[in-house]
């Protein structure tokens, strides 16, 4: 073995795997998880939990996998973390945890997520659900949304003896976890719902249905329903378009709508109602996690899918591992190009996209090269499908509807770093407050969050 | 799951519906929409609010068969129930808010209600009328057998014109040509209502921007989540674009671009399974109204 190498974890075959939804990463086995395990080097002052934006304990969970005792192993991550069967196949760990662990300085980086993911399934295997607090203390708090931060929220109340419900607006709990992240990546019976069902083990209510803002407000919540505090994680927007002509025609969607209708309504099961776009040749324009997720979907649908984005392979801002499996799977990137218009056949459907070339120049305030379009350099290519992945713009529902709750410029929640909001007993959280980022974000969002609400109670 | 307490065919192919939704029928508002689910292979079916009776925590639905979604609804019966039934969606109609009840007293309103669009027109002029605002209804079909709400409309409308395309039942002609009428006949209008299909609101819009009546259409485009998520219902008003589901579904239709907004409802007629152009079907606006003409 060689210990600067991670152990290699089993994939489904690329041109296979191209043709289905079954999850593409097959997992460590045991004696796989024991050997990587013994790679970290069980850090005194250990960075990798620096990395983490939940703090898990990770060389006591690695320790511990490496021992072979993974009831201990989950034990220690559920401390910290209420969702780790999601976290380990979705978190960017190369920019976390692993991007700060030692043994990344001379060879590869232990590979925490696929150990972390390793313990999930285990203990999900195995019937091991996270410890619950027996002692209530009586007080209701409700949470906005189950998507990671209300999930990681209320599942951290209810652990410190809180009466927590959480509604939900769509008909099934988990927020982007359900609608957003596809199956091939994040399996929503076998991992979703299970961790769903954990949270809900703790004795949080879930009510699905229930669109806060319209069904009820914030405030009828507080002064009608009881509850003393709020947590806000209704997650991100309404979709960005680029504003270019031809963006109305039939055939253009946006990656929120895509998946919504592949993920959560299901749409390419047999027997299921809702329909969708199954294109021959689809352009994907964005470059972020949203972005191969729409394009490995299209593909899978049976596509040609081209990844239409204005900067460099190296600014792509998804995960390293989902470029790699883009790639792997046959999506074409079609790197420093941008649309300017989409072309339209005589009956208002996608028949093209006119593309222009783009070369890097000086940094913007992002800190990224900024993209400057080359004259003279236009093409148009084939494409009878159109898919915008370009982030969202937040939702205006909850701000139009809570009176003395401050939202900033962009229309996003202004919060402390403890959640708190400009309205008292009301907390936000994740992509509310931030606009588009990531699961692991909110998560950590939705922990502080907890914390600062608990501390609220205290000092009442 | 939200049961079914009554279900009555109103006319050929139209159903009612009274569902068990104690949260939907607390909040809503005369302009708001639902989304029902049938079970776990169901669609998200945006249908607009047509009742509701917050004593019984229940919200009134209409819908014509007119896909395989709407079609499979319709074999639901009382004791049935909906798998997910969610709202109220969008915002409440302008017109049926008590801060503005001051301004609507002063206004002559007109509401045109075509097909089915006589659903959600009927919740706004009840509310109009318990308010103490008495306005004209026009409200037609393609036939008579196709009529339905007509003595409920009656109850609460100031003046009622019903209209049939055939001239089997009421005034022979479409909603435009009975506007027309009686704005010759002298009556002046200065605030109209227009909710049936887009083709039909259509033509009501070119009629009104003509006559100089500023006119409110209720938009029912594809819609997926229905909660500001996914942008399937965004349309052109002016030169911007809205989300029907949040930013509506009540628009100035004389900013709306129709064109478009038909267009992109045949979304999913022109794709290779055209099976699937009638699954996506599953609303209530979709010709047939006696307005527009659309079906001939």
């Amino acid at each position: 073995m060689d210990v600067l190498k991670k152990v290699p974890v089993s994939e489904q075959d690329p041109k296979v795997r191209a043709t289905n939804f079954e999850e593409v990463c097959l997992g460590y086995t045991m004696d796989e998880a024991m050997e990587e395990a013994s790679r970290c080097l069980n850090c005194k002052n250990a960075q990798c939990v620096k990395g983490c934006p939940v703090s898990i304990n990770i060389p006591g969970f690695v320790a511990a996998v490496k021992d072979g005792d993974m009831a201990k192993a989950y034990e220690v991550i559920s401390e910290s973390s209420a969702l780790p069967a999601v976290c380990g196949r979705v978190c960017p760990q190369e920019s976390q945890c692993e991007g700060k662990c030692i043994r990344g300085i001379k060879g590869e980086a232990v590979s925490i997520g696929k150990l972390e993911r390793f313990t999930a399934d285990w203990a999900r295997e195995n019937g091991i659900k996270p410890q619950g607090c027996d002692a209530k203390n009586g007080h209701k708090v409700a949470v906005v949304g189950s998507g990671p931060a209300g999930l990681t929220c209320a599942g951290d109340l209810a652990k410190l003896g809180y009466d927590v419900t959480i509604f939900e607006a769509l008909h099934e709990a988990g927020g982007v976890l359900v609608y957003g992240i596809p199956e091939f990546r994040l399996p929503k019976s076998k991992v979703v719902a299970a961790e769903v069902e954990n949270v809900k083990s703790l004795g949080v209510k879930i009510e699905t249905n229930v669109i806060i803002g319209r069904s009820i407000t914030i405030d009828e919540l507080m002064e009608k329903e009881g509850f003393e505090a709020v947590f806000i994680g209704s997650g991100a927007g309404l979709p960005r378009f680029m504003g270019i002509p031809g963006e109305q025609a039939k055939g253009v969607f946006s990656a929120n709508e895509f998946l919504t209708r592949n993920n959560l309504m299901k749409a390419f099961k047999e027997g299921y109602d809702t329909p969708i776009a199954r294109g021959k040749k689809v352009v994907v324009v964005g470059g972020g996690n949203v972005a191969m997720d729409a394009a490995r979907t299209a593909l899978r649908l049976g596509a040609e899918v081209h990844i239409v984005y204005r900067r460099s392979e190296e600014e792509l801002p998804a995960r390293v591992e989902e470029v790699h499996h883009a790639k792997e799977e046959g999506v074409i990137f079609d790197l420093l190009q941008n649309p300017t218009e989409i072309l339209v056949d005589e009956n208002g459907c996608v028949n093209g996209v006119r593309i222009i070339k783009m070369e890097l120049g000086e940094p913007d305030e992002s800190g990224r090269r900024s993209p400057i379009e080359i004259p003279g350099s236009e093409y148009e290519i084939e494409a009878d499908t159109v898919i915008m992945s370009l982030g969202t713009s937040p939702n205006p529902l909850i701000s139009a509807t809570t009176k003395g709750l401050d939202v900033n410029r962009r229309g996003c929640i202004i919060c402390e770093d403890d959640g708190a909001t400009s309205k008292e007993a009301v907390y936000a959280g994740g992509d509310a407050v931030t606009g588009a980022a990531t699961v692991i974000l909110a998560m950590g969002a939705g922990k502080a969050a907890a914390k600062g609400i608990h501390e609220y109670f205290q000092n009442k | 799951m939200y049961p079914i307490v009554k279900k009555e065919k109103l006319a050929d192919k139209i159903f009612l519906m009274d569902v068990k939704a104690p949260r939907v029928a607390d909040a809503c508002l005369p302009g708001q929409f639902i989304i029902a689910k049938i079970d776990e292979v169901g669609e998200r079916i945006p249908l607009t609010i047509c009742d509701y009776d917050r004593e019984e925590g229940t919200i009134t639905i209409v819908f014509q068969t007119v896909g395989a979604s709407t079609e499979r609804m319709s074999h639901l019966s009382v004791g049935d129930a909906f798998m997910d039934f969610v709202g109220p969606l969008g915002v409440p109609s302008e017109l049926c808010m008590e801060e503005n009840l001051e301004e609507t007293k002063k206004k002559n309103i007109v509401f045109i209600a075509g097909g089915v669009g006589t659903a959600p027109v009927y919740p706004q002029v009840k509310w109009l009328k318990a308010h103490g605002v008495d306005v004209t209804v026009i409200m037609g079909s393609r036939t008579k057998d196709l009529l339905f709400y007509v003595e409920e409309m009656r109850a609460v409308a100031g003046q009622l014109c019903v209209t049939t395309d055939d001239g089997s039942y009421g005034f022979h002609g479409m909603g435009t040509n009975q506007l027309q009428a009686l704005v010759d006949d002298g009556q002046k209008f200065d605030w109209c209502v227009a909710i049936g299909p887009m083709i039909m609101m259509k033509f009501v819009c070119k009629l009104t921007k003509e006559l100089g009546i500023p006119t409110i259409v209720s938009m029912n485009p594809i819609m997926v989540d229905g909660t500001g998520m996914c942008g399937a219902c965004r349309l052109v008003v002016g030169d911007q674009v809205k989300f029907a589901c949040v930013d509506g579904p009540e628009f100035d239709g004389h900013l709306v671009d129709f064109d478009q907004a038909m267009s992109r409802q045949q979304q999913y007629k022109t794709e290779e399974g055209r099976a699937m152009l009638a699954l996506q079907e599953g609303d209530t606006h979709h010709g047939g109204c006696g307005h527009c003409g659309g079906d001939k």
